[in-house]
């Protein structure tokens, strides 16, 4: 697609003899949020250092922004921004000098990131601590910084590595709203996530990650309904007594998946199914209707969960 | 996969970014300001280290001591603090070095992280190297200044070539801090691997590299050892300035070790960035 704005075919990363990542296709769409949904060590933040051009591949190819990484590294790092998966901050200078001074990198006058670093500032909603040390921020605040201090060029591309990995329910819904506006303001936005609920707020589109390889990929309601049922019915029982009741429930339906402290039975029907167990004489201590995410997508495609 | 975007939905005119990529030279430029930035905050807290030091050394060594040193074939008529006072300029260039390319840049690596923030931008691995240089440039010329305004004050300085000896002390101090900068770039964790190069290298080599008397009353077995140190180097040039005996024979070769061991340390120093910051 030329007018992707990232496109990689058979992209590999080696390290030694580990393959990191190992032979991916991925096209990025202007304007799109794109997911890389994986575990811990699937290659998702491997993926983002190529793209990011911090990380020469080992093999395959790969375009930003039409340019190739390993020729015009400087050329494309100037046109986008990347939110590492920890905040490396300067706690040394403050708030507004984080973003200053980095502002500066990208070749930028100073008047420029001067009244930059203010616009900023009031879109991460840190005016308040402008001129406070980093140091003392909560990690929220860090985060905040981090994503402005990643905007200061404006980014056509912006590449979020966990971005909420470590923050509170409230810190991460503050942080997917802003995320939410750079989409809206037209930013490309990649990230990587282990966490479902964030890739199914945030991206339109996303791709699997196991063991270096996509597993599958599509919109997130396109994966839920080719590899998920509607609902899941999700089934308790006192200790020691699920191993007993799990081939009663795998006579019923079509496919179940055993975890260590429940049973996931996947059904289009979530009340019905448990009318029929309990006809069955199934009697777990508890359950549970809910309806498909993505989770049960990748237990699905891995026979693992996302977070282990 | 085909293409089921709405043309209406696509962004019409993409924004174009407003970060370019910039020079090398502004790009290390780019460093050093914002090496500058953090400074301006933080510099009380280096002012002993980087000129307090050598101070000591010529009041204590110079004044104290010298006093009680009789005129012999050296320091050859003058007094041995005028004597001393040249060759601090490249025992306190390295002092500075060791301060300024150790831990410093380590933590850009591993506790700051800047350099790790510095890599997403257009700046290159290689840049970061010579912005680090520039800023210890800036800092060994800062700190052979205040030093040249004491030894002037305490009336150490016997003429002009003291100039040329400052600017020999900042040759010393990169020939020295470019390799250690490559060293601080591949060392791991806390930084222990320093206290071996503080003790065994820095240390020996202020005491007996030529400072406070010439190699020639080391054993001849030795001598060799103070040779390959830059600070030698650089105290021949120094004290070789001052007192207008340096020829343009041994000025040449003796900058040439230097500009010899800087050149090295430069381009371990850029691999190792490279190595560790993009893999």
């Amino acid at each position: 697609m030329p007018n992707a704005l990232v496109s990689a075919t058979g992209l590999v990363k080696r390290f030694g003899s580990f393959t990191a990542v190992d032979g991916i296709d991925v096209d990025v769409q202007p304007g799109e949020a794109f997911g890389f949904l994986g575990p811990n060590g699937a290659g998702k933040s491997s993926t983002m250092r190529m793209v990011a051009c911090v990380s020469p591949r080992s093999g395959g190819d790969l375009r930003v922004l039409g340019m190739d990484p390993d020729v015009d590294g400087p050329a494309i790092r100037a046109r986008i921004g990347v939110v590492p998966q920890a905040d490396i901050l300067d706690n040394e200078l403050t708030v507004r000098q984080n973003l200053q001074v980095y502002g500066r990198y990208f070749g930028l006058s100073r008047a420029y990131v001067r009244a930059k670093a203010t616009e900023l500032l009031a879109f991460a909603q840190l005016t308040d601590r402008a001129d406070d040390p980093v140091e003392p921020l909560s990690g929220g605040m860090k985060r905040r910084l981090t994503i402005a201090r990643s905007l200061v060029n404006e980014p056509e591309l912006l590449l979020l590595d966990e971005p909420t990995t470590g923050l509170d329910p409230q810190a991460r819904h503050l942080l997917w709203d802003r995320l939410f506006r750079l989409k809206q303001d037209g930013v490309t936005l990649i990230i990587t996530t282990h966490y479902m609920d964030e890739a199914e707020q945030l991206c339109d589109r996303l791709v699997v990650m196991d063991g270096g390889r996509i597993v599958a990929g599509g919109t997130p309601a396109e994966l839920i309904s080719r590899y998920a049922t509607r609902e899941v019915l999700e089934l308790r029982f006192a200790p020691g007594a699920q191993p007993a009741a799990v081939p009663k429930v795998r006579a019923l339906v079509d496919r179940i998946e055993e975890l260590p402290d429940r049973i996931l039975v996947y059904t289009a029907d979530g009340e019905d199914t448990l009318t029929a167990l309990h006809d069955a004489d199934v009697r777990p201590q508890s359950s549970l209707v809910r309806r498909s995410t993505l989770e049960d997508v990748f237990l699905r495609l891995t026979g693992r969960t996302l977070v282990d | 996969m085909t293409d089921i975007l709405d043309p209406e939905t696509r962004i019409r005119t993409p924004r174009r970014a407003t970060g370019r990529p910039v020079g090398s030279v502004h790009s290390a430029y780019l460093v050093l300001e914002s090496m500058w930035t953090w400074y301006r905050g933080n510099w009380k807290a280096t002012v002993f280290s980087s000129v307090g030091l050598p101070v000591l050394y010529l009041l204590a060594m110079g004044l104290g001591f010298g006093s009680q040193v009789r005129a012999g074939a050296v320091p050859g008529g003058v007094a041995y603090v005028v004597y001393l006072a040249p060759a601090l300029f490249p025992a306190g260039a390295v002092q500075t070095a060791a301060g300024e390319c150790t831990f410093p840049v380590l933590s850009g690596f591993a506790w700051s992280k800047r350099y790790i923030g510095v890599t997403a931008s257009p700046i290159t691995p290689s840049e970061i190297v010579f912005g680090e240089l520039l800023w210890v440039t800036s800092r060994l010329i800062v700190s052979g200044v205040a030093f040249l305004l004491v030894a002037l004050a305490v009336g150490a300085v016997s003429g002009r070539g003291i100039l040329l000896s400052l600017v020999f002390g900042v040759c010393t101090g990169l020939a020295f801090g470019a390799p250690l900068i490559a060293l601080a770039a591949s060392v791991g964790g806390d930084g222990r691997a320093f206290n071996a190069v503080f003790r065994f290298v820095v240390v020996p080599m202020s005491l007996f590299a030529g400072t406070f008397f010439p190699i020639t009353q080391l054993p001849a077995w030795v001598r060799p050892v103070a040779w390959i140190t830059p600070m030698w180097h650089g105290t021949e040039l120094a004290r070789g300035a001052a007192f207008g005996t340096l020829s343009w024979g041994s000025a040449l070769v003796h900058l040439g070790c230097l500009a010899l061991m800087f050149t090295a340390g430069l381009l371990l120093a850029r691999w190792r960035f490279r190595v560790r910051l993009t893999s």
